[in-house]
């Protein structure tokens, strides 16, 4: 039979309380109870990082990860993401300006993996970077402008729009 | 200002990186009920009963439908426009759910259920009693005398042979002094891997089913779902939201038939949400083909004749069918010259899930087996391999008499000549022939390809059109064709910004497809939709500039004809100067007490041309001979595809077309159990995906001939990117190693083993 839990956390930079179902996933309920629907359902099973949200500032695929275990966490989704006065967050405006969108459906994930890697403060190697967002996967655009929007919004690069073509 | 050519940011940008842009999953209502299927667990049989007792007691169980359930009507699932000539309809071979299971994997019931959870605990408690056939995995076993039957109207489980020849092949032949190839090469069944699953749901509304879906081809799915149900068309209403990626997988008619049907029985909302699993083993592969290629050669390395035998892996179901392989005869055909050629390609069925459309539709399997042919011709003859192409590529000037294609401009040859240029082509193949022997080499290698744009004349091409201008002077586009992740909406509104004479900004393109209120197009595939909706757009565009020069003119009193319209402006053709605004005509237009009307334009355009588009790859590798391993260093594709409406979003397509050919070439294979029949590695964990990891920076470069039959100069960009990375790769390997390895993906053991056989190990 079903067994719930009250449970806790902050969303968005919002206190809640829910009760939840002790079998739920993160994704179900963030999609479910919050029409959140920047957390992409891909595989279910953690393997294509489209459901990745962030939990105490680290990111996290929530499909694998129950939503019981969010009690007492401060969770951020893409939708809780604001620049200044309601335009995109410098990351999300990144990955406009490179193109480094195509079908969308990786892209939210992506930029909260892009999000912590921002919030540690450092510089990244080209390596490093390959290396930090392999947990998502993405058939559209080869990683290619997704590097190019990283270097941006993470380490200041310039816009790299017609540096590698002719 | 002309807007085409320039790098605007994506329409749809802002949205999707605020994770608001709305897809399938996102729409459906919380209260639809979920359907689950329930599938084969043999690879061939036929369902004697079906069990659904215990399934039933299941609470939040509502109803479970089975394969004796459902109408006996077969239907097609081929993403193709319909044909009036039933010699060129596709194959209907399906049925809902099927009594006739013919691969691991088959539905053959579908549980309705309250919840997800309930849903799936009732499908495991669905129990089928089978009588069990012989399987066949292989398609050239699949065509020996006795083999295990996949369909009975094709005994011998071909689907279709198609021979074709040309020249006198014996005169050419006879030639004294040739040299001659002959070799196998292989390619193996994968999957798309778009991110978002197939998904779609499904509800009554008036007495009219309407399916939500994520598709690339929402009228050709209206179709085909009335063709299933038994409806008439208009009964079929099908609306396309933002999709997760498609690359070919869903052209096809997936699951929208069955959704549909269930909704119809139920009069609930349904939800069909397949899961990763069901998607790499029950939707569509790209087909394996195995080829046989002779080359008759001058040593000068002249062509002189060339055969082909190709022998395409179907599975179980006819889907695309015969028209993939048939693609590739086409390639084959026409990319070199010589005296006489000839082919017999086959698609044959076997027990393996349906192969179909994916991303350039057979033109990687072909070009793999011709490109790395090309090569060792190369090895052969110790000849530079892009000299051995610039001596028999076609010629300019070259005419295919079927589609009237034209190979206008020495495309190839300044493709060839930039790649070359780019990755220093020549000094590096002369310091990797210098031997080797070291455990890590080093080689460069490099393919060529054939791509043509759309589908003309095989099929109707189709596009239609219509803008509504706003009173503030912008419009709304509705156009048929499908933005499924390429850039379409954002290339069509700068399309129709230069049509019309406004700006990008004023340009509102309607992204969801409701085949109820936008007009026809037959969706994302063949690389036609920039080409094809660019004709549609640019005659619309013309007819509502006409009728808002038609409106200034009873406005401002000046003749339409000595009048333009410009960045959103009616401007005065000598002059330049400004009469009136479109905001301004629009508004006095649409109010005016006198004379008011909305000005609009909607058009239709049948598209009777095609146009190639070539281009070619250079790949550097190092081969760690003992891990056998090999690695891609530098890579960088090279394409004409006409004028470039979005520079970066073409470079964008460029890009994943380069990575998915990387992992074609270099790790994605689906690997079937021998015993069973059961796909062994369907998951992302297993199934090798290219992460960020996988493969070097991107490179890409263009040439733009502007192509005559397009308004924009445009032709195919969509899917060629994903053609020509393997055998460039598998060329560096064998400049690197010596070795020709001739199957793919170059994984280590396939690696080993070749290694092992040419005495490197």
């Amino acid at each position: 039979m079903m067994q719930t839990k009250t449970i806790r956390f902050r969303l968005n930079g919002v206190e809640r309380e829910e009760t939840v179902d002790v079998r739920a996933s993160l994704t179900d309920m963030l999609r479910n109870d919050y029409s959140l629907t920047s957390v992409k359902k891909g595989c279910e099973v953690g393997e294509c990082g489209a459901c990745a949200v962030l939990i105490d500032g680290q990111c996290f695929n929530s499909c694998i990860y129950l939503a019981i275990w969010a009690d007492g966490k401060d969770i951020l989704t893409v939708e809780g993401l604001k620049g200044e006065n309601g335009a995109l967050h410098p990351i999300q405006q990144a990955f406009v300006d490179e193109a480094a969108i195509q079908c969308g459906f990786c892209t939210p994930g992506i930029i909260m993996t892009a999000l912590e890697l921002l919030n540690r403060g450092k510089k990244y190697t080209m390596e490093e970077l390959r290396r930090e967002i392999s947990g998502h996967l993405c058939r559209c655009t080869g990683y290619e402008n997704i590097l190019r929007a990283l270097e941006r919004a993470l380490n200041g690069a310039p816009s790299s729009h017609d540096a590698n073509r002719d | 200002m002309s807007v085409t050519g320039k790098s605007v940011p994506r329409v749809d940008a802002p949205d999707k990186s605020r994770g608001r842009a709305r897809y399938t999953a996102d729409l459906c209502p919380k209260d639809a009920l979920i359907i689950r299927l329930v599938r084969s667990e043999i690879a061939h049989g036929r369902i004697l009963s079906v069990d659904t007792s215990e399934a039933e007691r299941v609470p939040g169980v509502v109803r479970i439908f089975t394969c004796f359930d459902v109408p006996d009507r077969p239907f097609p699932t081929a993403g193709h426009p319909w044909s009036c000539d039933p010699a060129h309809q596709d194959i209907a071979d399906r049925l809902l759910l099927e009594k006739h299971v013919r691969y691991y994997g088959d539905e053959f019931a579908a549980v309705v259920a309250e919840t997800e959870l309930a849903a799936a605990q009732a499908a495991r408690l669905v129990r089928a009693e089978y009588e069990e056939y012989p399987f066949v995995l292989d398609q050239q076993e699949a065509m020996q005398p006795g083999a295990p039957v996949v369909h009975d109207a094709y005994p011998d489980n071909v689907l279709k042979h198609t021979h074709g020849q040309s020249g006198d092949w014996e005169e050419a032949v006879s030639e004294p002094g040739l040299l001659c190839l002959d070799k196998w090469y292989e390619t193996v069944p994968v999957q798309h891997c778009h991110i978002e699953n197939p998904i779609c749901y499904a509800y009554m509304e008036q007495g009219r089913v309407v399916v939500v879906t994520s598709t690339q081809i929402p009228h050709i799915v209206r179709r085909v779902v009335g063709q299933a149900l038994g409806l008439p068309w208009g009964k079929v209403r099908i609306i396309k939201p933002y999709i997760g990626g498609g690359f070919g997988n869903k052209q096809d008619a997936l699951y929208e038939p069955l959704c549909a049907w269930i909704a119809t029985q139920l009069d609930r909302t349904v939800l069909l949400d397949l899961s990763r699993e069901e998607t790499f083993g029950c939707t569509r592969v790209r087909h394996g083909i195995r080829f046989r290629l002779a080359t008759w050669f001058r040593p000068d390395g002249t062509f002189v004749a060339r055969k082909m035998e190709s022998y395409a892996q179907q599975g179980v179901y006819a889907s695309h069918g015969h028209s993939i392989a048939a693609k590739g005869t086409s390639a084959f055909a026409q990319l070199y010259r010589c005296k006489a050629w000839e082919y017999d390609a086959r698609t044959i069925f076997t027990n393996t899930p349906t192969a179909g459309a994916m991303r350039a539709y057979g033109i990687p399997q072909v070009t793999f087996a011709m490109e790395s042919h090309c090569d060792d011709i190369a090895h052969m003859l110790n000849m530079d391999p892009m000299e051995l192409r610039l001596k028999n590529i076609m010629e300019q000037g070259y005419t295919d008499a079927f589609t009237g294609n034209v190979n206008r401009w020495p495309s190839h040859e300044q493709c060839m000549e930039k790649g070359a240029a780019r990755l220093d082509w020549a000094a590096r193949r002369a310091l990797y022939n210098e031997p080797q022997t070291g455990p890590v080499r080093r080689g460069i290698g490099m393919s060529v390809f054939w791509y043509n744009t759309g589908v003309y004349p095989i099929s109707l091409e189709l596009s239609g059109c219509r803008m509504i201008l706003n009173q503030d002077g912008s419009l709304q586009m509705f156009c048929g064709e499908t933005e499924i992740g390429q850039g379409a909406d954002t290339a069509f509104a700068q399309m129709a910004a230069d049509s019309v004479g406004l700006r990008f900004e004023d340009i509102h393109v309607i992204s969801t497809q409701d085949t109820d209120v936008h007009p026809y197009g037959s969706g994302a595939y063949a690389s036609r939709q920039t080409y094809v909706a660019g004709m549609a757009i640019h005659k619309t565009g013309l007819a509502l500039r006409a009728r808002i020069l038609k409106a200034a003119e009873e406005q401002c009193g000046v003749p339409a004809e000595e009048l333009d319209v410009r960045d959103g402006l009616v401007i005065g053709k000598a002059s330049g100067d400004t009469l009136i605004s479109v905001a301004d005509l629009a508004e006095a237009v649409l109010y005016s007490l006198d004379h008011a009307e909305q000005l609009s334009a909607e058009e239709t355009n049948q598209c009777r041309s095609n146009a190639y588009s070539f281009g070619c790859c250079f790949a550097e590798v190092e081969a760690d001979v003992p891990l056998c391993r090999a690695q891609v260093t530098r890579i960088i594709n090279v394409h004409d595809a006409g004028r470039l409406i979005n520079p970066a979003l073409a470079e964008g397509q460029v890009h994943g077309g380069m990575s998915m050919a990387i992992g074609y070439g270099m790790g994605e294979q689906m690997l079937f159990d021998p015993a069973t029949g059961k796909l062994l590695n369907g998951n992302l964990l297993d199934y090798k995906l290219s992460t960020a990891m996988d493969h070097p920076c991107l490179e890409s470069a263009f040439v733009e001939n502007p192509e005559p039959t397009s308004p924009f100069g445009v032709k195919a960009l969509g899917e060629p990117p994903a053609v020509p990375a393997a055998s460039a790769i598998r060329n560096a390997i064998l400049q690197a190693t010596g070795v020709p390895v001739d199957r793919l993906p170059l994984t280590p053991p396939t690696l080993f083993g070749r290694f092992r056989e040419e005495g490197l190990l």
